[in-house]
């Protein structure tokens, strides 16, 4: 591996032909500071790709169907939902369930990793936060527009003194669910905004217009890349990932607890915390490579972003759909040793032999047959194949949530108040409308911010260590 | 010579240098000829370089955090215990103060201090409060958001956040001199020796 000398780094920074890194690294050996600055800052500073139109005019069409959505459900009410007794939690919560889980890579790519000391995250967290804030953004329109009357949800959901003198239940697992996920909305915007600071900072520097500059001047805060602010600013960023860690275990804990604390059979069950995070865990690395196998292919990102990211966030996504998996073996365990006629009808007899039993074999196949191939090296090193696989996760694991609400609501206890579910054409508009939202989101960040973390990727190079004498 | 009133002439001289390895050992010799106003610019955060310009200081960030967390656990509890109507000496107190108190639902005929059922919404208020106080007093503790400061008057060192490694002494320090300083950083090998401007 050479050390580039500086001479050479500025003609290796307009060539694209790099040597490509090999299996192991997260990083071409070719790159040095100023070509890494380069490549990333060019996405920012260059021409809007052609490509980016005809995708974002597609996404951003969908977030036009999800205006026409939310008007007509404003208009009309949640009658135009699919919704009745007894399943009067339908699409609203699984897009809910399904959007959180999506954004739960994210943190655990910044936070958890960080703290693993896992260098190749350097690369991918900023793309995977923006994720997270993006489907949290998402996640949160479906139990506001559930409401019915959103612009009045606050007068619910937030405690705030009033004339009546009233509180919100605080014994509410509901009432949990508004702190958790407004919370793990903030932190996760500090602490992506805290990680963007010094990169605004190299905008700033690279950026030849002058208003432009002094726009990234002010997002950056004046950063100066000082040591003593570095100081500061690393042990605040440790602080976060500690904080953060704990706070995207509960965020997912906390969304099984509506089910869990609830009496009914397919849903109070103990597995719950721990199997709800680790398919968070699991659909979000998903998530994170169907965007970003694409990405890393329009922009040439071979060089940043390697196989051996693709890889380990594959290894990653097998063990967290075999803990997935367990958490199904582990419900049908319950439902026979617990002896309980109602919790034995409604795991192992509605979900597999039931009206939606095509859903619950849909849902095995894709998050435990479909990922089985992953065990293969072969495998874990085709972009192609990983693409696939994830995209058939992310059905699987919104068939999931479906399976969870709508098999355990929809029968029962008493037989007579059994009745069937299906979407309607609004509960379907309102989930591609948030699709459409998410993808529109995710191009604006590829094309407005730099979405792999240039300070950071910069700590990976081999002239980043100093030899100190010897005292720490 | 710097009096109180006129201040020196320029802020400081700024040295850059190519490698991190290069501003360490810069760092350290400047602290070894009696340099105390001094401070390190580089696009990433080199450890060792960081612990000798703030004099192996522990960051008082992590003391803000768990004042900050600690801050949002107490609040997080006793709200929630109030608004529930389960603490009669804070109702009181806020009925004295504020005219105003929580509201004791029976639920379920669970106690009023259900406390078990307050720890989520605590936990989370906890990282809230730690969350913020991290970031504000990251910032804060240094200084910034400040818009402006001499540094950026030298053209070059729109490097530092690309490549470059920069030392600056400033004209503050007893022991700055403009021309002993200046051969002093010209003996320690840098790319270029520049004077910071005001």
């Amino acid at each position: 591996m050479s050390t580039p000398e500086t001479s050479s780094a500025a003609t290796v920074g307009t060539n694209p032909d790099l040597t490509p890194p090999s299996d192991r690294q997260i990083l071409s050996p070719d790159h040095d500071a100023e070509t890494l600055t380069n490549k990333v800052s060019s996405i920012v500073f260059g021409r809007t790709p052609l490509w980016m139109y005809g995708v974002f005019a597609l996404s951003f069409s969908l977030v036009g169907l999800l205006l026409i959505s939310v008007v007509y459900l404003v208009v009309k009410g949640t009658g135009i939902w699919g919704l009745n007794i007894p399943v009067a939690w339908g699409f609203a919560i699984i897009n809910l369930v399904w959007w959180i889980g999506i954004g739960h890579a994210g943190t655990l790519i910044s936070a958890i990793l960080l703290l693993l000391n896992q260098d190749w995250r350097n690369s991918i967290n900023r793309f995977a936060e923006a994720m997270t804030l993006f489907a949290v953004a998402c996640a949160v329109m479906f139990p506001l527009l559930h409401t019915g009357r959103p612009w009045i949800a606050a007068y619910w959901l937030l405690p705030y003194p009033n004339t009546m003198w009233l509180w919100p239940n605080f014994r509410s697992p509901l009432m949990w669910d508004v702190f958790a996920i407004s919370t793990y909305g903030t932190v996760s915007l500090l602490f992506w905004y805290v990680g963007l600071v010094p990169d605004l900072g190299t905008l700033r520097d690279r950026a030849k217009n002058i208003h432009l500059k002094r726009l990234f001047h002010s997002l950056a805060m004046g950063w100066r890349g000082s040591a003593k602010h570095w100081h500061n600013y690393e042990m605040a960023y440790l602080l976060l990932a500690g904080l953060s860690t704990p706070l995207v275990l509960s965020v997912h804990s906390v969304i099984s607890f509506d089910f869990s604390v609830a009496q009914l059979p397919g849903w109070h069950a103990t597995i719950f915390p721990p199997y709800f995070v680790a398919g968070a865990v699991f659909a979000g690395f998903a998530m994170v490579m169907l965007v970003m196998i694409p990405v890393r292919f329009a922009f040439g990102l071979h060089d940043m972003l390697t196989s051996r990211h693709l890889q380990n966030m594959a290894k990653v996504t097998l063990v967290t759909g075999f803990i997935v998996c367990y958490g199904y073996l582990a419900e049908f365990i319950f439902a026979y040793y617990s002896g309980n006629p109602y919790e034995r009808y409604a795991i192992a007899e509605n979900r597999p032999f039931g009206p939606y039993n095509w859903a619950w074999m849909m849902l095995i196949f894709c998050n435990f047959l479909a990922i089985q191939p992953l065990w293969f090296k072969k495998v874990r090193q085709s972009p192609v194949a990983l693409w696939v696989i994830s995209f058939i996760i992310s059905i699987g694991m919104w068939l999931e949530r479906f399976v969870i609400v709508v098999m355990s609501l929809h029968r029962d206890f008493l037989p007579s108040s059994w009745d069937r579910y299906a979407g309607t054409i609004w509960d379907w508009g309102l989930y591609l409308g948030t699709i459409g939202f998410f993808f529109s989101l995710m191009f604006l960040f590829i094309r407005f911010v730099p979405m792999i973390p240039m300070s950071e990727l910069k700590i990976l190079l081999p002239e980043a260590r100093v030899k100190g004498d010897g005292h720490h | 010579m710097a009096t109180a009133i006129s201040r020196p002439a320029t802020y400081g001289l700024m040295a850059e240098f190519i490698t991190p390895q290069a501003l360490y050992d810069a760092v350290k010799a400047a602290k070894a000829e009696g340099y105390e106003k001094l401070d390190a610019h580089m696009p990433y955060p080199v450890e060792d370089i960081c612990h000798e310009v703030s004099n192996h200081k522990r960051s008082k960030v992590s003391m803000i955090v768990f004042i900050g967390g600690l801050t949002g656990a107490v609040f997080g509890f006793l709200f929630q215990s109030w608004a529930m109507g389960a603490l009669p000496w804070l109702q009181d107190l806020t009925s004295q103060i504020f005219n105003y108190q929580g509201y004791p639902y029976n639920i379920g005929g669970r106690p009023y201090l259900s406390w078990p059922a307050f720890i989520p919404v605590t936990f989370e208020l906890t990282v809230l409060f730690g969350a913020f106080s991290a970031v504000i007093g990251m910032f804060a503790l240094n200084g910034l958001p400040s818009p402006y400061h001499p540094v950026f008057n030298v053209e070059r060192f729109s490097r530092h956040s690309v490549d470059r490694f920069f030392l600056v002494l400033e004209s503050e320090d007893p022991k700055f001199d403009q021309a002993e300083t200046r051969s002093f950083l010209e003996g320690l090998g840098p790319e270029e020796v520049m004077d910071v401007d005001w």
